[in-house]
């Protein structure tokens, strides 16, 4: 059956994908029961963006926590009858005397504040960052910029929705039943033996199991989509960035996030049946349960920035008027940065191991800031004598290149031996991940987002409002961590409570920074909302994008494509699609009053 | 459309097929050879451009899950190759504990089922319907014997010895105080592998009742069963590590 006949049997389809038949119940089961990829992306973002709130709410609860260090005051003084009595008092225990009535009784403000980060730590991680880009935005993107109707197994991608849902739910079981204080990283033997009478713990364990089958599956239907699914005419060369970061995501996480699934279940026989492998006491490592681990979550570190990366090829690449520079480059480092994340795990447990495995990590390491810094350079590279448009997604675009290359650099002493000794577990390494994963992932996904957003919806946004967030998402975003890099070199451990009094200014000026950082994000939900209730109806091109999902109408039809796509240019080929003397500011811009 | 159905089916299509046959369905009821499940009647989804894309992409995604199985079972060589070098004395007896007459045994059923699943493959690719059930089922019989074997005569000796899993463990003759270590390994290796001979018998016996029911497989249409052997073989390839690591190191 060739294309034109499959197109023939759907003409009913040839409506907007967020239509459907009337009736409340009948739009449910659409959505519940649907295998497009597209309502399954939109259904990933609205359940990773409710995910990033929770997450978010707990970082606020951790920064409450900090804003002043927990002190106890004894004072004797003789009372009415003559005796001397002692009265202790202890302030600065924030967060339980906000929230402690939800806990039982006789959990300490310490006790509540390792839930809370670790809630933060486990619902980020898991249930925000891992599927944010690739199942939400590259469930969108990644067939019809393939110029494909859907991805290769529809029906596993729908399943692959539905895993997660039940991982997040096991979650969040848990939280309700009082949360864990294991850290997101579970590690034995505290995680093996806190809470020994609670099932809480197992919960949240077999959340983070089974969201892993979630991404499992997402990237295997991810590589053979790509392999297979490809439009006429397109080579591994003539596909979008953006599909070559999304590639690169799912071979790891097909090939790590297995590992994890059986450290994970050996963590939960271990913890209900005392198996003794992580066990020291019949035998086992714990240290083990750390390679174990680090070997999947250190790979899967790039499964959250990788596709971060994908999205900034793009819209630099679409904003700057100009091929991207150093395309292969860019590809190629995509694939390396895959590669190597397999062999670094062992950064994360320096003074757990011999000298010579140490300094064979320490090396290894520094090996990943070779294609991280090729990408960087190669989008400034891409900048200069571009014709550069700003918009929202731009801005943020160029907030990445700042705010990464940050992550990325100060990345360096933590994979010396020598200063890592000083500054690991401390807050220098709260405030490295926070630049990578937040200044790259988050910030890279606010780009996607607002890029993508028009295609997504149909409806364009207030640019100023946009701005406004980002802006406020910057000044708040440095405030809170650029003060901890601070804090980290000059002693503060992470994971603590409490803090001697020299730390507090910083301390308090991060607080603040992280409620900045939280209006920012309050502004984007209103003008997103704004933009969904009466927003600008969007062209299908409204940023001169030459990439496949440019072509189709925003929304997409059903089957993306009314007829199969012929590659006529590259994806990045401005030089030869866009016509000479041509003004920037003549991109199509929305019709104003043109609503849905 | 098949209210008169040729007697002779020319086969073009099929990837994997090296034979060009004439099947003949002129045997076959009506209401099998009218149904939409039944082979000649299976259509490819729409986003494919043709069937033998679909299938080639079917086959490259199992593949793929193929690879996490075995990186799933690395962490529990891993952890049995680490330990082994700790407590060589634990292992031993633990190994001398076991029936290896037994894992032979088991050793030998999954080859023999390995055997019959790639038979059905080829037989459903020859629309040999009825060698073609047969095979799944001796499969899935295979199956119920490996899982009956380990559960009644491995399993359930050893447990009531006390030879069992963390906290269980109750043998009073252990002479190394590593051996529940052993023991854990022993029973979370082999029982995560019979869970997956469990899954794979219930994916035959659902390939068995849609051949049976709608005769869904044949020349064309084959791959759930390709798939399904494929996934049998890494079951049984796990098996054939698991065994001598087990049973025969000493």
């Amino acid at each position: 059956m060739s294309t034109l006949e499959a197109n023939a049997g759907h003409h009913h389809d040839e409506g907007s994908y967020l239509s459907g038949p009337p009736g409340m119940i009948a739009r449910i089961w659409q959505w519940a029961s649907t295998v497009d990829h597209k309502k399954i992306g939109v259904m990933y973002l609205f359940a990773v963006l409710f995910m990033f709130f929770l997450g978010g709410m707990a970082a606020i609860g951790v920064r409450y926590e900090l804003l002043d260090p927990i002190r106890t005051q004894t004072t004797e003084f003789v009372n009415a009858a003559g005796d001397i009595e002692t009265v202790t008092v202890t302030t600065g225990e924030s967060l339980k005397e906000l929230m402690g009535g939800m806990f039982a009784d006789g959990v300490s403000g310490s006790q509540i504040y390792n839930r809370i980060f670790t809630l933060h730590g486990a619902i980020m991680v898991f249930m925000f960052i891992i599927p944010a880009i690739p199942a939400a935005l590259g469930n969108f993107l990644l067939p019809i910029m393939l110029g494909a109707k859907d991805v290769a197994f529809p029906r596993l991608n729908l399943l692959s929705w539905y895993i997660y849902v039940v991982g997040c739910l096991f979650g969040v079981f848990s939280i309700l039943l009082g949360g864990v204080d294991t850290g997101w990283t579970f590690y034995t033997p505290y995680s093996t033996t806190t809470d020994a009478d609670h099932w809480r713990v197992v919960l949240m364990v077999m959340a983070a199991f089974i969201l892993g089958f979630s991404s499992i599956l997402t990237g295997l239907n991810f590589v053979v989509t790509v392999h297979k699914l490809r439009a006429p005419g397109m080579g591994w060369f003539d596909m979008p960035l953006m599909i070559w970061a999304l590639y690169a995501t799912a071979i790891i996480q097909v090939l790590a996030t297995p590992v994890v699934g059986i450290t994970l279940l050996l963590l939960i026989f271990e913890r209900v049946m005392h198996i003794g492998i992580f066990d020291p006491s019949l035998g086992g490592d714990p240290v083990l349960y750390q390679h174990f681990f680090w070997f999947y979550s250190h790979p899967v570190v790039y499964v959250m920035i990788l596709p971060g990366m994908g999205i900034i090829s793009e819209v630099i690449s679409v904003n700057a008027r100009k091929h991207i520079f150093g395309y292969r480059a860019i590809a190629f480092s995509s694939l390396g940065i895959a590669g190597v994340s397999f062999l670094v795990w062992g950064h994360h447990i320096f003074t757990a191991m011999g000298e010579l495995a140490a300094i064979l990590f320490s090396g290894l390491t520094f090996l990943v800031a070779i294609p991280t810094a090729i990408k960087i350079f190669n989008w400034v590279a891409t900048l200069y004598k571009g014709s550069i448009v700003i918009n929202t997604a731009m801005i943020y675009a160029l907030m990445f290149l700042f705010t990464f290359s940050i992550g990325g650099l100060t990345g360096l002493p933590l994979a010396t031996l020598a200063t890592d000794l000083h500054l690991h577990d401390s807050y220098y390494v709260v405030a490295h991940f926070h630049y990578t994963m937040m200044g790259g992932t988050v910030i890279a996904f606010m780009a996607g987002l607002h890029h993508w957003w028009p295609k997504m919806f149909g409806k364009m946004y207030s640019e100023k409002g946009a701005m406004l967030g980002a802006a406020l998402v910057f000044i708040g975003f440095n405030l809170t961590f650029f003060t901890q890099f601070f804090l980290g070199t000059q002693g503060m451990p992470r994971r603590y409570a409490n803090y001697v009094d020299e730390f507090q200014t910083l301390h308090q000026i991060s607080s603040v920074g992280s409620l900045v950082l939280l209006l920012g994000f309050l502004v984007h939900l209103f003008v997103f909302v704004q933009s969904i209730l009466s927003g600008d109806k969007a062209s299908a091109n409204p940023w001169g994008g030459l990439t496949l999902e440019w072509e189709v109408e925003s929304p997409p039809i059903e089957h993306n494509f009314h007829k199969e796509p012929i590659l006529k240019h590259g994806p990045y080929d401005f030089d030869s699609v866009v016509p000479p003397h041509w003004d920037p500011k003549d991109y199509p811009l929305p019709e104003k009053g043109n609503k849905h | 459309m098949f209210n008169k159905p040729a007697t002779c089916f020319r086969v073009e299509k099929g990837y994997d097929q090296m034979t060009m046959i004439d099947t003949d369905t002129s045997g076959v009821p009506a209401r099998i050879l009218q149904s939409p499940m039944h082979w000649r009647n299976a259509k490819h989804q729409s986003h494919w451009r043709s069937g033998d894309e679909e299938f080639d992409a079917a086959k490259f995604g199992m593949w793929l899950f193929l690879s996490t199985e075995v990186l799933l079972f690395a962490g529990i060589f891993c952890g049995y190759a680490v330990f082994r070098m700790l407590y060589p004395e634990a292992w031993a007896n633990g190994s001398h504990a076991l029936d290896w007459r037994m894992g032979a045994a088991n050793t030998a059923i999954l080859l023999f089922s390995s055997w019959t699943a790639a038979n059905a493959v080829r037989l459903a690719q020859l629309d040999k319907q009825f060698w073609f059930k047969i095979n799944i089922l001796i499969t899935i019989l295979c199956a119920i014997a490996f899982v009956g074997i380990k559960f009644t005569f491995e399993y359930g000796i050893k447990l009531p010895e006390g030879k069992a899993p963390g906290t269980f463990f109750a043998y009073p003759y252990a002479t190394d105080p590593h051996e529940p270590l052993w023991w854990s390994l022993y029973y979370i290796g082999t029982g995560i592998h019979a869970f997956h001979v469990i899954i794979g018998a219930f994916l035959f016996a659902f390939v068995l009742w849609r051949a049976h029911r709608y005769q869904a497989y044949g020349p064309t249409q084959y791959t759930l069963v390709e798939n399904s052997a494929l996934y049998w073989h890494i079951v049984d390839l796990i098996w054939i590590f698991l065994f001598p690591l087990l049973y025969l190191i000493h």
